[in-house]
């Protein structure tokens, strides 16, 4: 097998493919959005509990995805529990630089660096550019349930 | 030339089986074949999407360019005149490759999906009224769904949908039932881009016929693996693309009866498809320019004909013989692996095979095996209700072409098991 495949598919990706957390929709849910890549079919409902504080106090996702897509929504829904919407944000952005390769000028200061590790391991997609929507498919879909938009397409 | 890794139970690799076709030859006149992909030898197999081109088409677009170009039909110049007796042979070409009997029969347009547009558009717009039906099947490409949908907004026709069973079937006595006094026109296709499944086309319009609606077929596929008679078939339209067909991309073709095309209002106006035009009236041209408006992709209708002489010079049933054999084998190697599900068993099939495997996402499956140099097709294929009927989002498909072997299907076999090792 090829280094930059095993560098993709890491355990915990494979793992997390396979026995995705988070896959329902939690109690108090508050906002929610449709996330479709037109291209292969893929859709994700994210959803989303947030307080009045402006804090994710659950996360989870309904879909079905390929490998890169499941475990990203799996990993996303358990690194954004807690956070603000702000470092969700932020997070988001930060990941978004990681697979797509183009992330020096994020600012990362305050965010948890478990977090930002575990992040890096779903960042090997940036040397398999047709597969960087599958990891950021989960994302954007969350982004714009916190923004209010209730279906996006990636494309 | 490309060179193969050995596999235990491996064909010989020049060998197809069938005595006289020689697909180490053939191979020689593809130059893609030669190179690699992330330092392996390219295993294409994603032809069913579109297929690579021989060096007879490549080197007529190139004599084209350099040395016969000028716009066709117009001009009263050497070179216009020499295009357009170019443009024309191919039509003559094309004419000869599906059997219409007439060059006023063949419609160039940019692809099969603008000549399914053009009978929706101009037949359709013209001719149906609300409450008239269309009789597609579960296995149309959306090409063939979306252009009566659009209709069906505009004008009020009703789309039926004749199932398949589990294997892929099309199901010819549902179908016979679905045609009815308001059924005015049955699209189907000749063979399923996702499956394979090859329609009974024949007795399809056959039965349409025994009740007077008239039958488009989608041979995007078909025109690849079945050999297209139109007037054996007795379609009313028949439509199909180039580039699969190992011609140029940018042309495609509409069969159409005449009768019915002289009946049909032009599709799109401008240029070409009038004799005179003034502001208050306009004088359209004969046909097939009616339905030829603005220049056409001459030079891609050109290599076409290429395309076509070289598969023609080959066989078409012994290219036929070929894939089958492909078929027969990737069907028993792929069978073989576990937690491999093939998706579409019909008992008619063109070489194509679409699966699905326990352990792995289609779309990883593509990428792992992209890897290994086999490039196949990893998605909905365009043919999302098709999905749906199985229950599933997507599936890999491998579909073989007249160049590849038996050694090529080996090399897949041993990437999906690659896939189960990463996976598994």
């Amino acid at each position: 097998m090829y280094d930059d495949l095993r560098e993709l598919y890491q355990e915990v990706i494979l793992e997390h493919g396979k026995h995705p957390r988070n896959r329902r929709q939690p109690a108090g849910c508050n906002r929610h959005a449709l996330g479709r890549n037109p291209v292969c079919g893929d859709a994700f409902v994210i959803y989303l509990t947030v307080d009045d504080d402006g804090v994710v106090r659950d996360c989870g996702f309904k879909g079905e995805g390929c490998a890169i897509s499941m475990a990203s929504a799996s990993m996303m829904s358990e690194i954004v529990k807690g956070k603000t919407l702000d470092e969700a944000r932020r997070l988001f952005e930060t990941f978004h630089g990681m697979a797509t390769g183009d992330g020096e000028a994020v600012d990362t200061d305050g965010l948890d660096e478990d977090d930002l590790d575990r992040l890096q391991a779903l960042s090997g997609v940036r040397r398999f550019p047709i597969r960087v929507k599958c990891a950021t498919l989960a994302w954007h879909t969350m982004q714009a349930a916190m923004d209010g938009v209730n279906e996006i397409s990636t494309e | 030339m490309t060179v193969m890794r050995q596999h235990p139970i491996a064909a010989p690799l020049h060998s197809s089986g069938v005595n006289d076709y020689d697909v180490a030859a053939v191979r020689a006149d593809f130059p893609i074949l030669d190179r690699t992909v992330y330092g392996k030898p390219l295993v294409y197999l994603d032809n069913a999407s579109s297929a690579q081109k021989p060096r007879a088409v490549i080197d007529t677009v190139r004599r084209v360019y350099e040395n016969d170009y000028a716009n066709v039909h117009r001009g009263l110049h050497y070179l216009s005149g020499a295009a357009t007796d170019a443009y024309e042979a191919a039509r003559e070409t094309v004419r000869a490759f599906v059997n219409a009997r007439s060059v006023k029969e063949i419609v160039f347009t940019r692809n099969a999906t603008e000549a399914i547009n053009l009978v929706a558009g101009s037949y359709g717009r013209a001719f149906l009224k609300e409450g008239d039906e269309v009789v597609i099947s579960t296995m149309e490409h959306h090409a063939n769904i979306v252009p009566w949908q659009l209709l069906r907004d505009e004008k009020g026709i009703v789309l039926k949908v004749v199932p398949i069973d589990d294997a892929g079937n099309f199901l010819f006595d549902a179908y016979e039932r679905l045609l009815g006094p308001r059924t005015a026109l049955v699209a189907v296709t000749h063979a399923s881009n996702a499956l394979g499944t090859v329609t009974p086309a024949k007795a399809i319009v056959r039965a349409a016929h025994d009740r007077g609606i008239p039958v488009l077929l989608d041979g995007s596929q078909g025109a690849v693996h079945c050999g297209v008679d139109v007037q054996d078939l007795g379609a009313d339209f028949y439509v199909f693309t180039g580039h699969k067909l190992y011609g140029p991309t940018g042309v495609g073709v509409l069969y159409g009866r005449e009768d019915l095309l002289d009946r049909m209002p032009p599709y799109q106006g401008g240029g070409e498809m009038i004799r005179t035009v003034t502001f208050e009236k306009t004088e359209f041209a004969d046909l097939p320019a009616k339905f030829e408006a603005g220049t056409p992709p001459l030079v891609q209708a050109i290599g076409l004909g290429a395309a076509i002489d070289y598969i023609t010079a080959l066989g078409l049933d012994r290219i036929a013989a070929h894939e089958q054999e492909l078929l027969g084998y990737a069907t028993d190697r792929l069978s073989d692996l576990p937690g491999l599900t093939i998706v579409g068993r019909a008992e008619d099939k063109a070489s194509i095979v679409s699966f699905t495997m326990d352990v792995a996402h289609p779309h990883d499956v593509g990428t792992v095996i992209d890897r290994a140099g086999v490039a196949v097709r990893a998605g909905h294929h365009c043919a999302q209700p098709l999905m749906q009927r199985f229950g599933v989002t997507a599936t890999a498909r491998a579909s073989f072409g007249l160049y590849n072997t038996k050694a090529e299907i080996d090399i897949l076999a041993e990437a999906l098991l690659g896939v189960r090792e990463l996976f598994g």
